[in-house]
């Protein structure tokens, strides 16, 4: 009888003990998101969004904002359409064999890359070989080299999730392999590809060390949107432009730590960073769903 | 009867010349986009290869020299041993699993084995924007929150300074938590439900079936979501470097400051100049991130073959 209690009462422990554990974990998150709203609420404005640095107030975050959403674009328009064509290879052509495994391997490879490695190999090869200095193409270039892995392999899932029978009606009507993939595999795969596109956009807006040697850390003051000179590197336009993105931003003012309002900028920066990736999160979340809906028509 | 024109037939039926080789255009292509990874890896060790060997070949630095346990990069002579920073970067990787190993698999339990379906609508969301989450911003709480915290309430046990050993394993435990749940979780719902219905049916509680039963059935898994982790943890840099001090000696407990290969890397690498011993060392110090981080891999792999043998 005794060990019957005692076996009882060790599970109502354990059960109790994994509910704390799960409370816990959930208290924690909601506790940082609650900071950052809180911490932001008198900050976070048109002002502090779209306004210059400042070097004696916490002026605003605008021009490193517009990079990181220029470096957000320029990384997609090379990922996104490189990491489908991949995937779609994965799926749809690659049989068992030695060139899928080892493209497999490399895949797992370049995904357990330190990003500050990542960093350096750019250093190397965007920055000293191309004689480019410090540029948001590099940057985006580095962006890529981790996160083509990951785009592959995301659009591979998506593709593979397409049921077979689509397939084979199609090749039944006698289109070729390629037609059908175009024609009728992507389409039923878009859901799958769109939340593959925003997960791995979270990550490329959140990433910083990758870019400290790459798009350069130096705060820009001010941007002249009316120059459209691509080749001129001071123009927010050009591909060639210095690109201190928002996440690098947040380690620079925080490793420097000048004056009493740095304080309140990085607080409303991160929370910034924190709400845009939860809204990437959750928009990807809700955009999958919506567009399931549509192509399924269920 | 006889005279069907058979050879004629087939010719007229036999595709045009150079269409095969159309149609296999598209394999082609797509070949090309998903080898590029191939070329990436061979490109990202031929370039931090390289430049991580010049402090031995241009420099002429012995093995000793380089994995030694000082660091003074600025006396005369100057000494550039890594070991401090190897030391750093296994030191928090190891505290961090220690911390958030127990808590998500934990949490991995609850929501594959415990969780009433709204608890679990609650945590499988938090976890994957609990991913998502930057991980500067896990540094910028540390340095804000726990740095602070610990200096004021827990100086008398050494946290002198707050940045410390300690801060920095801790920022990487939250940070790897919810990597180390979603993976665990994901090996824990697919072990058989024979396993558990089995184990029920025999009369044993529920912490007797997942002790017993499901626990040993996921070890391997479970092990490859703790490396996992640990390989993140491993290879951040910035959210470190915040809070952990740099201070490049080999710490005497977990309260002192220290610093990691990374955050060595990301302080020291705009002051040098290309060419000197000092950041020669710094691509010597990226090398080893490298092969450590596919030694990882290697590691990783070996386990998922043995889970996948019966």
């Amino acid at each position: 009888m005794t060990t019957l209690r005692r076996t009882l009462l060790a599970d109502r422990i354990a059960t109790a003990i994994l509910w704390a554990i799960a409370i816990f974990v959930v208290a924690i998150l909601l506790a940082i998101i609650a900071h950052f709203l809180l911490a932001a609420v008198g900050t976070l404005g048109p002002a502090f969004l779209f306004g210059d640095p400042s070097e004696s107030s916490v002026g605003g975050i605008g021009p490193v904002l517009w990079n990181s959403v220029y470096m957000l674009v320029l990384t997609l328009l090379i990922t996104v359409p490189l990491g489908t064509l991949g995937g779609i290879y994965m799926a749809e052509y690659a049989g068992e064999g030695q060139i899928t495994n080892i493209i497999r391997f490399c895949q797992e490879l370049i995904s357990s890359v330190p990003s500050i490695v990542v960093g350096l190999f750019g250093l190397a090869l965007f920055v000293n070989a191309t004689h480019w200095s410090y540029t948001a193409l590099g940057g985006a270039l580095a962006l890529t080299v981790f996160n083509l892995p990951l785009m592959s392999r995301l659009a591979e899932q998506a593709i593979r999730a397409v049921p077979d029978d689509e397939r084979s009606g199609s090749l039944a009507l006698g289109s070729t392999k390629w037609q059908t993939i175009v024609h009728v595999v992507l389409p039923i795969a878009i859901p799958g590809l769109v939340t593959a596109v925003i997960l791995t956009a979270g990550r490329i807006f959140g990433e910083a060390a990758a870019l400290l040697f790459t798009a350069g850390v130096s705060t820009p003051t001010h941007y002249d949107f009316g120059n459209l000179n691509l080749t001129d590197p001071r123009s927010p336009w050009s591909p060639f432009h210095t690109a201190t993105t928002l996440s690098v931003y947040i380690w620079k003012i925080n490793s420097e730590g000048l004056g009493d309002f740095v304080r309140q900028l990085a607080d409303a920066s991160a929370a910034v960073l924190v709400l845009l990736v939860l809204v990437f999160n959750l928009g990807a979340r809700a955009l999958g769903r919506l567009l399931q809906r549509r192509v399924t028509g269920a | 009867m006889a005279n069907l024109p058979l050879a004629v037939t087939s010719s007229a039926l036999r595709p045009p010349r150079g269409l095969a080789a159309r149609l296999d255009v598209p394999r082609r292509v797509t070949l090309i986009a998903a080898g590029l990874v191939v070329l990436l890896v061979g490109l990202l060790l031929a370039f931090i290869g390289w430049n991580g060997i010049q402090i031995f070949t241009a420099t002429g630095a012995s093995l000793t020299d380089v994995f030694a346990p000082i660091w003074s990069p600025s006396s005369t002579p100057a000494r550039f041993g890594i070991l401090p920073f190897v030391f750093g970067t296994l030191g928090v990787m190891v505290v961090a699993a220690l911390i958030a190993a127990p808590l998500s698999i934990g949490l991995a339990i609850f929501m594959a084995e415990v969780a009433p379906p709204w608890a679990r609508s609650i945590t499988r969301p938090a976890m994957e924007v609990f991913v998502g989450i930057p991980s500067v911003v896990y540094g910028f709480l540390g340095l804000t929150i726990l740095v602070p915290f610990l200096r004021d309430n827990f100086r008398g046990i050494g946290f002198t300074l707050g940045f410390s050993w300690f801060a920095g394993s801790l920022v990487l435990a939250l940070m790897i938590l919810p990597t180390i749940a979603s993976i665990a979780y994901d090996t824990l719902i697919t072990i058989p439900a024979d396993l558990r219905s089995g184990s029920l049916a025999l009369g044993t509680t529920r912490w007797q079936t997942i002790r017993h039963i499901l626990l040993p059935a996921a070890k391997t898994g479970l092990l490859t979501a703790v490396i996992l982790g640990m390989m993140r943890a491993a290879g951040e840099a910035l959210a470190v470097q915040m809070v952990i001090g740099n201070r490049p000696t080999i710490p005497t407990s977990l309260t002192a400051p220290m610093t990691t290969l990374t955050s060595q890397i990301t302080l020291d690498m705009g002051n040098t100049v290309s060419g000197e011993p000092w950041n020669q060392v710094l691509w010597t110090m990226g090398l080893v991130l490298l092969l450590m981080s596919f030694t990882f891999v290697v590691i990783v792999r070996a386990l998922g073959r043995r889970a996948s043998q019966p």
